[in-house]
This record gives C-alpha cells, sequence and structure tokens, in this order.
C-alpha cells in the first residue's frame, strides 16, 4: 500500500521543459556597475537608480537570514546573472510577441490569447527578466485602471510608483527585499482608482527560461478609495539541476473601503527526487490595510520551490481592517518550505483569519511560521489562527512556529491546530468501496484543502486542484 | 435461505494467515452459496474477523498457504479494489474516520465506480441525493450524515448504521459484516438488521461475524459455525448459536477437543 502511495506522491514535474529563445543575459556578478547597466537598459529615471544604488548599499551590510528551518548550501551571490530578457525586443501587442513565447505559455497552460479573453482575465506575462506581454489593457483605461509591467510604469507613471515604491516594503526590510530592491528588473504595476471595482481578474504568469539568471520582479497593486481587484500569479520554471534564486518583492496598498484580492498558485520547479536542483523562492510579501474598513486577502496554493521562505502579510492600519491568509503548502522528497504570515494589528477593531494547511510528503519538512502581533493601538482586535499539517509517509515533517504578542488587554486570539496522517487503513477503506488510491489521495487532499480552495477565484481553483493531483497523485485534487 | 438451485459465491479451503509473522489463520474451510447467510462465532483471537479482512484484502494480512475462490475467480488474483468492485464488502468493525470528505461525496465516488465497473448508469449529485436519502430512511438515519465527514465524530451506532447504508447502496454479491451488532443498542441493532434482511437476495449472500448471539435473534442465518484458533471447529444450524449462548464457548472447545481425540489413534 505504501508503495502505491509513493507512486501517486511521485509524479514528475511537466513544466520543466526550456524555451529555445535567444537571450540577452547579462554577465554573471553584482556590483554598482550591474545595477547601473539593468537601470541604463529601462532608461529608468535617476531616482529610480538612486533608489536601487541605496538598496544595495544597504544589501551589503546585510547578513543572509538563516532562522529559518531550512538548510541549503551557501549561496554566491556574484555567480548569478541579474538581467535576462528574450532577444526579441518584447512588444506592447500581443500580435506582435514571439511565437515561441506564446507556445511556452500555451503549453504552460497561460490562457494568453483568444482563451484568454475567453476567460475575461487580464494578464501580465513575465519572461525571465522582463514582462512580454500584457493584455486588456485599453478596456482596463476604460475604467480609469492602470494595468501593465512595472518597468513601462516607470516611464508612464514616476509619480504613482514613487510615491508608493517600497512604501510597504522598505529597501532594507529584509536582505532578499534589499537585494530585490537594487536589482529587480521587472513585474505587475495595478492601479484601480477610488471607487473602481475592477471588471475582471488580473493576472501575472511568472516564467523563469534562462539557468543562470535570477528572477526579482516586483509587483505593486494599489486600490484607492472604494476600489477592489481580484489578483492571480501564478509561476513555473524549467527543470535544470542548479538551484535559480527568486526573490520577489510584492507591495498591496488598500485606502479606505478599499479590498484586494491576491492569490498565488506557485508551481516553480522544486529540483529531482533527490533533492538536485529546483527553484530558491524566498519572497517578501506584504499588504498595507491602510484605510478604515479596507480588506487584504492572500490565498497561495505552493506546491513547487525547492526552498520556499514567504510570509504574505497585512499590516492592519485603518480601522477595522481585515486581513486574510489561506494557504496550502505542499512538500514532496526534499523540498523545504517555511512559509506563513504577518498580521501586525494597529488599528481599532482590526481581524485577521489564518487559514494553513500543510502537506508533507517524501523526506520534504514543511514548517508554518505565523506571527500575529497585537499592538497596544489595537483595541478590540480579533484573530483566528488554523493551521493543520497533514503527514504522507513515515519521513516527512510537519513543524508548527506560531508567534503572538498581545500588547493590549480586550483583543481576542485564537489559535488551533492539528496534525493527521494518511493512513494505510484509510486507504484500505476506501480501496474497499472500490475506490483506488489515487482517486482516495486526491479526495482526502482535497477535502483537507477545501478551507482554502474556496477562497481561490474559479479557474484557479481548477488549476490548483490539478497541480495538486498532479503533484501528489496524478489525479489528486 | 438455503435454495436448492443456488451457485457458490465463496469457496475457501486450507486457509492459512498471518499477521506481523504470527499465524492467525490455520486451515480455514468454508463454502458459501447463493442466497445464503452464515454466521461464524468465536471468542476474541480466535480469527474470524482476520479471516474477512484477508476476503477483502488487507495488506497486513497474508496468506500463507490455501485457496480462496469468489464466484469461481481465483481471489488473490485481486487487488483489494478489484474484489469491492467484484462484489465483495466489508462492514467494518471500526469504520475508518476521514476528516474532510463528505459522507454523501464519499459514497456518490464508491457508487459511481462500482457502477462504472459493471456497466452500469452513474448517478450525479442530485440524482445520488435522492437515491441515497431513500435508503437512509429504511435505516432512520438523519439526512445531516450526508453533509457531514465519513464517519469523523459519529458514534459507535451511527458508524454501523453509516456501513450498514454503503452496504445497501452498494448491493455486494457477498456482505461481510465484521461483529456489525457490537456496541449497537437494542434500537439500533433492529435497524441494521432489518438493513442485512432487504439485502438477503437468492443471487446474494453474507457472512456475519459475531461474538454474541443477540444479533441472530433479527437475522437468522442458515449456518452458525464456531471458530477456534484459526479453524472452523464446529458447523450447525442456528440452534447451534442458543447452544452456545447457554453453554459457553469452552462447551464447543471440550466437545471438539473430544472429538479429535477420538478420531486421533
Amino acid at each position: 500500500m505504501s508503495e502505491i502511495l509513493q507512486n501517486i506522491i511521485n509524479q514528475p514535474y511537466k513544466h520543466g521543459f526550456v524555451t529555445d529563445i535567444e537571450s540577452d543575459t547579462a554577465p554573471k556578478g553584482l556590483s554598482e556597475d550591474t545595477i547601473r547597466m539593468i537601470s541604463a537598459k529601462k532608461n529608468e529615471p535617476q531616482w529610480l537608480l538612486d533608489y536601487r544604488l541605496k538598496a544595495y548599499a544597504h544589501w551589503l551590510n546585510l547578513q543572509e537570514p538563516h532562522w529559518q528551518n531550512v538548510k541549503h548550501p551557501a549561496i554566491d551571490y556574484q555567480n548569478i546573472s541579474y538581467y535576462s530578457a528574450p532577444k526579441v525586443k518584447p512588444k506592447l501587442s500581443i500580435d506582435e510577441v514571439d511565437p515561441e513565447l506564446l507556445r511556452t505559455f500555451a503549453k504552460l497552460g497561460v490562457p494568453l490569447h483568444e482563451r484568454m479573453a475567453l476567460a475575461g482575465v487580464a494578464v501580465d506575462v513575465i519572461f525571465d527578466s522582463v514582462s512580454v506581454s500584457t493584455t486588456y489593457k485599453e478596456k482596463l483605461a476604460g475604467v480609469g485602471i492602470l494595468f501593465c509591467s512595472m518597468s513601462e510604469a516607470v516611464l508612464k507613471y514616476p509619480e504613482l510608483v514613487q510615491k508608493y515604491l517600497g512604501s510597504v516594503v522598505p529597501p532594507g526590510d529584509n536582505f532578499y527585499a534589499a537585494l530585490n530592491s537594487a536589482v529587480f528588473t521587472d513585474g505587475s504595476f495595478c492601479f484601480i482608482p477610488k471607487g473602481v471595482k475592477c471588471p475582471m481578474d488580473l493576472s501575472t504568469y511568472f516564467r523563469i527560461n534562462t539557468e543562470e539568471s535570477g528572477q526579482f520582479e516586483r509587483t505593486l497593486i494599489i486600490a484607492e478609495e472604494g476600489a477592489s481587484v481580484s489578483y492571480l500569479e501564478g509561476c513555473t520554471a524549467p527543470a535544470f539541476s542548479s538551484n535559480q534564486l527568486h526573490a520577489a518583492v510584492v507591495e498591496l496598498i488598500a485606502l479606505d473601503d478599499a479590498e484586494i484580492k491576491y492569490s498565488t498558485v506557485q508551481n516553480w520547479y522544486a529540483g529531482d527526487k533527490n533533492g538536485v536542483g529546483g527553484i530558491y523562492n524566498f519572497v517578501t510579501k506584504r499588504g498595507l490595510a491602510q484605510g478604515k474598513n479596507s480588506r487584504i486577502s492572500w490565498t497561495q496554493v505552493e506546491t513547487g520551490a525547492a526552498i520556499t521562505w514567504k510570509y504574505p502579510s497585512v499590516i492592519l492600519l485603518g480601522e477595522n481592517s481585515i486581513g486574510e491568509f489561506y494557504s496550502v503548502a505542499v512538500t514532496n522528497h526534499y523540498q523545504q518550505a517555511d512559509t506563513g504570515t504577518k498580521m501586525v494589528h494597529i488599528g481599532k477593531n482590526t481581524r485577521s483569519t489564518i487559514v494553513s494547511k500543510g502537506i508533507s510528503a517524501g523526506k520534504s519538512n514543511n514548517s508554518y511560521r505565523g506571527l500575529v502581533k497585537i499592538a497596544a493601538s489595537a483595541e478590540g482586535a480579533r484573530n483566528y489562527s488554523q493551521c493543520d499539517s497533514m503527514l504522507i509517509g513515515q519521513q516527512s515533517g510537519a513543524h508548527t512556529f506560531p508567534y503572538i504578542q498581545v500588547h493590549n488587554n480586550n483583543s481576542q486570539v485564537e489559535h488551533e491546530a492539528s496534525t493527521s496522517k494518511i493512513g494505510e487503513d484509510q486507504l484500505f477503506y476506501f480501496a474497499q468501496r472500490g475506490i483506488d488510491a489515487e482517486a482516495a489521495v486526491s479526495m482526502i487532499i482535497n477535502g483537507f484543502c477545501k478551507e482554502v480552495f474556496q477562497h481561490l477565484p474559479l479557474e484557479f481553483a481548477v488549476e490548483a486542484r490539478n497541480l495538486l493531483s498532479f503533484k501528489l497523485e496524478g489525479s489528486i485534487g | 435461505m438455503i435454495y436448492q438451485d443456488s451457485t457458490i459465491v465463496l469457496e475457501v479451503r486450507d486457509l492459512c494467515a498471518s499477521v506481523n509473522g504470527v499465524p492467525v489463520l490455520k486451515g480455514l474451510n468454508l463454502t458459501v452459496k447463493s442466497g445464503e447467510i452464515h454466521a461464524i462465532m468465536g471468542t476474541n483471537g480466535s480469527g474470524k474477523s482476520t479471516f474477512v479482512k484477508v476476503l477483502a484484502g488487507h495488506a497486513a494480512y497474508v496468506v500463507t498457504s490455501g485457496e480462496i475462490y469468489f464466484a469461481g475467480q481465483d481471489l488473490f488474483t485481486l487487488s483489494p479494489e478489484e474484489r469491492a468492485r467484484a462484489g465483495i464488502f466489508l462492514a467494518f468493525q471500526y469504520p475508518i474516520e476521514i476528516p474532510g470528505v463528505g459522507n454523501s461525496q464519499f459514497m456518490r465516488l464508491a457508487y459511481n465506480t462500482l457502477q462504472a465497473s459493471r456497466g452500469k448508469e452513474e448517478l450525479d449529485p442530485l440524482e445520488f441525493d435522492d437515491f441515497v436519502r431513500e435508503k437512509m430512511q429504511v435505516l432512520e438515519m438523519n439526512p445531516d450524515f450526508l453533509e457531514r465527514s465519513v464517519n469523523e465524530g459519529f458514534s459507535g451506532g451511527e458508524k454501523k448504521r453509516n456501513e450498514i447504508l454503503q452496504m445497501s447502496l452498494l448491493e455486494p454479491r457477498l456482505a461481510l459484516l465484521d461483529e456489525t451488532d457490537s456496541g449497537l443498542d437494542i434500537d439500533a441493532l433492529r435497524v441494521v438488521a432489518t438493513g442485512v434482511n432487504q439485502l438477503a437476495t437468492p443471487e446474494n449472500a453474507t457472512v456475519l461475524v459475531t461474538h454474541y448471539q443477540r444479533l441472530l435473534n433479527y437475522i437468522v442465518p442458515d449456518f452458525v459455525h464456531v471458530m477456534d484458533d484459526g479453524r472452523i471447529i464446529k458447523t450447525g444450524n442456528k440452534d447451534l448459536a442458543l447452544e452456545l449462548e447457554a453453554h459457553g464457548y469452552d462447551w464447543v472447545n471440550t466437545e471438539a477437543a473430544a472429538q479429535t481425540a477420538k478420531v486421533t489413534p
């Protein structure tokens, strides 16, 4: 029985192909010159170059963090290329995009063309370091929404970018955020003006293609008073035997009565069954619920990456603001994940909900790490946290590190945790009803993740189920 | 019921099996024909639960020798799920809890899997809902059970009813009931028995494993077998169960030992 289970959870990675496309890749290494080169390639204004250089200077003084529950060999930051772009100059019209790229994204199931139109999703596609296409731009502009690549935003909307960039994740926030601030190459920018409900889901698709390059993208989403948006992010990478570094920064800002829902399905290459290769996914994601009654919601399905280090957080500044974190993290083979969230309550009557589901298989290690901090000013704040772990097989690990800090005496914090196992007796019970192990594991995992999947947008929920099937059972949702 | 023109559903010959390397079944023989109800009784540790788990194909129970034929087919060539699809149903002594998986969803998947393997029509969620609610009425089950996770937080009696519900949905050729009566109050016992009796047709067969006679007040067996130390040591009709109740298992053991002494030179 356990052999069946092993086969089920050990499906190969299907996004591991490399697109044969000529790339303009910078020589390896990081210095002020590298940063000037990136900035020059993007025709950036002086203030942004200064921002980058300042971040770089700061980064030089920071230490790589080692408090997380993961192990990896030292990363040689001079052995990474900090810029790689498809040689064909990225065009803004989808019809002019290199067909090889379109084929790549079609292969990945990214709806770029007619399918995208049908799906009614606006997509920004980031290939290695640059954004190759943003769709639906005109239609969105009609209601005042700005949705484009970060490079374009820097040139077209410099005042907005300058106002908000680094306002939630300052350049010196942490080691990887500082690195990103110094070398970020592209990403998505999204601005929803006052009172506008975004009529469609916005989406960014990240793809690393080059072996030696890192990916350092930067996403900035601003929802003004009363605005709302649902944003989706997907990621894949080819299977290389080396490790690639992905150090992104995502900043969300919600003003009064605004709502931002950010959903991620992360399927970076996780390395092979012996733990060789895979993406180091060291990401800083943070939202600022700045306005009264604002709401920021993170939903993530993390299945890929050799190592995940990621804590999508919400700073609850505005009165009555709401922060939510719904997460499914799956690890297999030698994958390591140290992921969770931070909910920092500052405003009165702020509320947060954390639902984390960790699934560990193979020899992997899956840790939930979460901070709930209630400041003295956050009168009447409430938090509910639920952390459930599921173990598959005998050699995987699940860990929970909750940190709770409460600085007043009229707030309410609840934490629930559980650990379960897919047991042979459960599989036998299914088998005795005629249901094979694959379908059984699928059903158990789907049931386990139900509370998170229900928060994903519909198409994404389907994708997430398929991905888990694929990751854990060939058809496991 | 014993029928004239019945066919053999289950044929077990000299079955030996071990658990964790310890022999538990030591030469068990049994023939079950369609339409029949067999009760297997015996003390704890006599091997009766092991026997039904071996029939269902639980991996922890290793067959060391012997043969089992199910409707003429070598049972050892079939995986547990293939056995289930072929029509073997085991009502578990301790039904397994599956948190997060809806009972209705679980039963529908089981039902449709079996329907598909029999080349019969599958039911969509709405059709299935009507179908299962009808079956639940017979078992006097609250429809709330459909919404709950499989067996999670169910009382002992609720779990057993849920097993019988699944049995009535899946309409097995051979139903194995492993101590289905244990932990049931008298009302639940009656309800469970009704479910089992309803399923009894000239085509199906039932093997029920029990420690006590009381279930047999409601389900009348055609044969009663007494198991001891991994073998069937005595077979009789329903009256054997009453004798057991009156005299205890020691009585059969002594009698069987005496018989063995007689034939041994």
